[in-house]
């Protein structure tokens, strides 16, 4: 790939008398700091992980500016699969990666230049959390994460030395309930249905994300069997879509919510006692002093991970900036704030030095909190003696039940998914 | 001579030819091909196909969507129709001076000084179950239970699209009303008329121009709307601007642009057939 002349080669400026050059701690090759704080980076993802902290720590770390923008998942994909132009590093989830691959908008990423890629977690290597770990349904990240060379357009089905994202930060998710309003334990996905809440139930009105979420529902009500979740065939989809167009004509849900504001507004006010939700959400519900529990479910979680991927026409300086981002990323300052926040790190070991005994105690750890645990902006979220919802690491990742995905049907899923929105 | 003022007309009548060609006429030629066109997962081409539309034409939801599209925009026009007149006739016939009739008319426009998004979504925490509507109510004994239907409800987006719009209306029956010959009043008076009659037959046809391009107004925007019922009625009902939004969301342009092709030939229709009933060039 031929790269763009950029000024001048490296290799002058070290002859220049770049000695600084050579205190790095990664392999990545080092910028010439005058030179990098004139590089501006394009970010835009998910609101999950576009956090104005980490824009305002890469400046004062690495001296670019990271620019940030935050969109929904649909925009998301829409923007990375149709301007390529308009970004240098996409924040997606791996769903999505499976998505916008195809169209050529993002280039591979050289693992031998990632100095923490060993030490990343095996769900997005061997796919496999533990040696012993069964890998769940869906669009798991391993599946979709190598490709075979620099132009590879096909996914590797083994860790290839190219990946097509970096993985960042990613979770279980589960519903989130206001145990103060519904008094008694909630151990099951098929609740949501539960006519007992009738009006009081909520689901995401994004297409990919919410047919999970109702086909969790379904398969432990025993209604459909599926043989995967994760790629649905026509018949379990209108089965799905079926059984809670029912549910929404008699009246169960309160409404539908599509951005994360909205679904902890629903929370919050008491519209809704029981709904999908994000952990951040039930993070923003507790800050705001109202009970809200995060509830681990006996049939499992739905789990989700995202991913930095850099666009194809990213060059030069600006390419090697981008693999120094990265290698910053895993290093555990972003880690230990996400992980803080309830998510989890791709590279968990580097980021407990960013994180107090206590707090990795809490999080990753599942022990109980020794002194109060806040949020990286000062909220408090849980006091001694409390215990994150779920449990450790392993316990959580290991029950995932299946990855958010895209299907093989997926344009007839989109279009059964607006029949069940009108109806 | 005569040349020369032929060549000052065209040039005079460039710079508007000039942006509706741009940005009107282009645009909409532009989705009109789209509509034709094929899309995969994540990319759409060229092609010449029709089986957009006859996805369009042969799904239910379609006429379930542009069924409850016509609901909103026919209960919508009514109310506002009816707020609108009312308020146009008070401030036209009943405040005699002309300072009063310009501040209240201002006053009529201060909602329009926060953005619409705004002022929709202070609705919700309004109407919401333990919101200050259901708390009054039930701390004034009406209720005893919390009204569910107050919020997410197609009374919510119809509340909303009124509240809205009706300015809309406002301004331009305000405006005919305001060109009545008061002197026409007064015969009517003279040969008899009740105020009722007056109102019939006098006042109401000659305000017909001002009802028509206020309801133009209202009926488009109402038709045209996405927003306002995504938010109002919590996602849980459609219109088919919702339709076009998600399909746009879902990179399905070629299908938006097809329905967004139906709707505008829907709405184009119903203005045609409501400009059959009032001349209003007559009266602009």
């Amino acid at each position: 790939m031929a790269k763009p002349k950029v000024g001048y080669s490296r290799r002058s400026l070290l002859k220049a008398g770049g000695a600084a050059v050579a205190a790095t701690a990664f392999p990545a090759p080092m910028l010439w700091a005058q030179d990098t704080k004139n590089i501006v980076l394009r970010q835009f993802g998910t609101g999950v992980s576009n956090l104005n902290d980490v824009a305002n720590k890469v400046k004062e770390d690495l001296g670019f500016t990271l620019e940030m923008t935050a969109l929904d998942s649909d925009s998301v994909t829409q923007r990375a699969a149709t301007q390529p132009d308009s970004f240098d590093i996409a924040d997606i989830e791996y769903w999505i990666c499976k998505k916008v691959w195809p169209t050529g908008n993002l280039q591979a990423m050289d693992t031998s230049k990632i100095a923490n890629y060993d030490k990343i977690v095996g769900i997005f290597r061997s796919g496999k959390l533990t040696p012993e770990s069964v890998i769940a349904q869906g669009t798991a990240p391993h599946t979709v994460g190598f490709v075979d060379g620099p132009g590879g357009t096909s996914f590797a089905d083994s860790e290839t030395g190219w990946m097509t994202l970096i993985p960042t930060i990613y979770n279980a998710d589960t519903l989130g309930i206001r145990p103060d309003l519904i008094g008694r334990p909630i151990e099951s996905w098929t609740e949501l249905l539960n006519p007992e809440f009738k009006g009081k139930a909520s689901i995401l009105d994004i297409s990919s994300i919410g047919i999970m979420d109702m086909a969790m529902v379904c398969e432990a009500m025993g209604e459909v069997a599926y043989a995967d979740k994760g790629n649905m065939t026509r018949e379990e989809i209108d089965k799905t879509i079926a059984i809670f167009t029912e549910a929404k004509k008699a009246g169960q849900f309160r409404a539908f919510w599509k951005t994360f504001d909205e679904s902890v507004n629903l929370m919050a006010s008491g519209e809704v006692v029981i709904q999908s939700m994000w952990s951040p959400a039930i993070t923003a519900v507790k800050s705001r002093g109202i009970e809200c529990v995060y509830q681990p479910l006996k049939e499992g979680y739905r789990s989700w991970g995202g991913g930095i991927g850099l666009s194809s026409s990213l060059s030069g300086m600006e390419l090697d900036a981008a693999y120094e981002y990265i290698n910053w990323y895993l290093s555990g300052w972003v880690g230990g704030y996400l992980m803080r926040q309830g998510y989890y790190s791709a590279v968990p070991e580097t980021s407990k030095e960013f994180m107090t005994e206590n707090e990795w105690g809490y999080w990753f750890e599942g022990k109980e909190a020794t002194d109060v645990i806040t949020s990286p902006t000062g909220d408090k979220l849980a006091a001694a003696g409390d215990v994150r919802d779920g449990g450790s690491f392993y316990e959580r990742m290991g029950h995932v039940a299946c990855w958010n995905a895209v299907m093989d049907e997926n344009q007839y899923m989109v279009r059964k998914w607006n029949e069940f929105i009108a109806a | 001579m005569t040349r020369n003022r032929h060549l000052l007309g065209w040039l005079e009548a460039a710079p508007l030819a000039v942006i509706l060609l741009g940005f009107l006429i282009a645009p909409i030629v532009m989705i009109v091909i789209v509509s034709f066109w094929g899309a995969t997962e994540f990319s759409i081409y060229p092609d010449f196909q029709f089986e957009n539309y006859a996805f369009l034409f042969s799904s239910p939801v379609t006429y379930k969507v542009f069924g409850a599209t016509f609901k909103y925009a026919f209960i919508t026009w009514a109310f506002t129709l009816s707020i609108g007149f009312t308020v146009a006739y008070f401030l036209a016939f009943h405040i005699r001076s002309q300072t009063v009739q310009i501040a209240l008319f201002l006053v009529c426009t201060i909602p329009f000084w926060t953005s619409n998004i705004i002022r929709m979504i202070s609705w919700i925490p309004f109407l919401g179950r333990n919101g200050i509507a259901n708390q009054t109510l039930i701390s004034w004994g009406v209720i005893d239970e919390p009204l569910e239907w107050l919020l997410y409800s197609d009374f919510s987006v119809i509340l909303a699209f009124v509240h809205l719009y009706t300015l809309f209306m406002v301004v331009p029956i305000f405006n005919t009303m305001m060109r009545i010959d008061k002197s026409l009043l007064e015969a009517a008076r003279d040969n008899g008329a009740s105020g009722l009659q007056t109102l019939l037959h006098v006042i109401l046809p000659l305000t017909k121009p001002g009802i028509m391009i206020g309801t133009i107004f209202v009926v488009t925007l109402v038709m045209g709307d996405f927003i306002t019922v995504r938010f109002m009625s919590g996602s849980q009902r459609a219109n088919v601007g919702r339709l076009i939004s998600n399909d746009i969301g879902l990179l399905q342009y070629p299908s938006a642009s097809a329905t967004a092709v139906v709707l505008l030939c829907t709405v184009l229709i119903m203005i045609a057939i409501l400009l059959r009933f009032v001349n209003i060039r007559k009266e602009l």
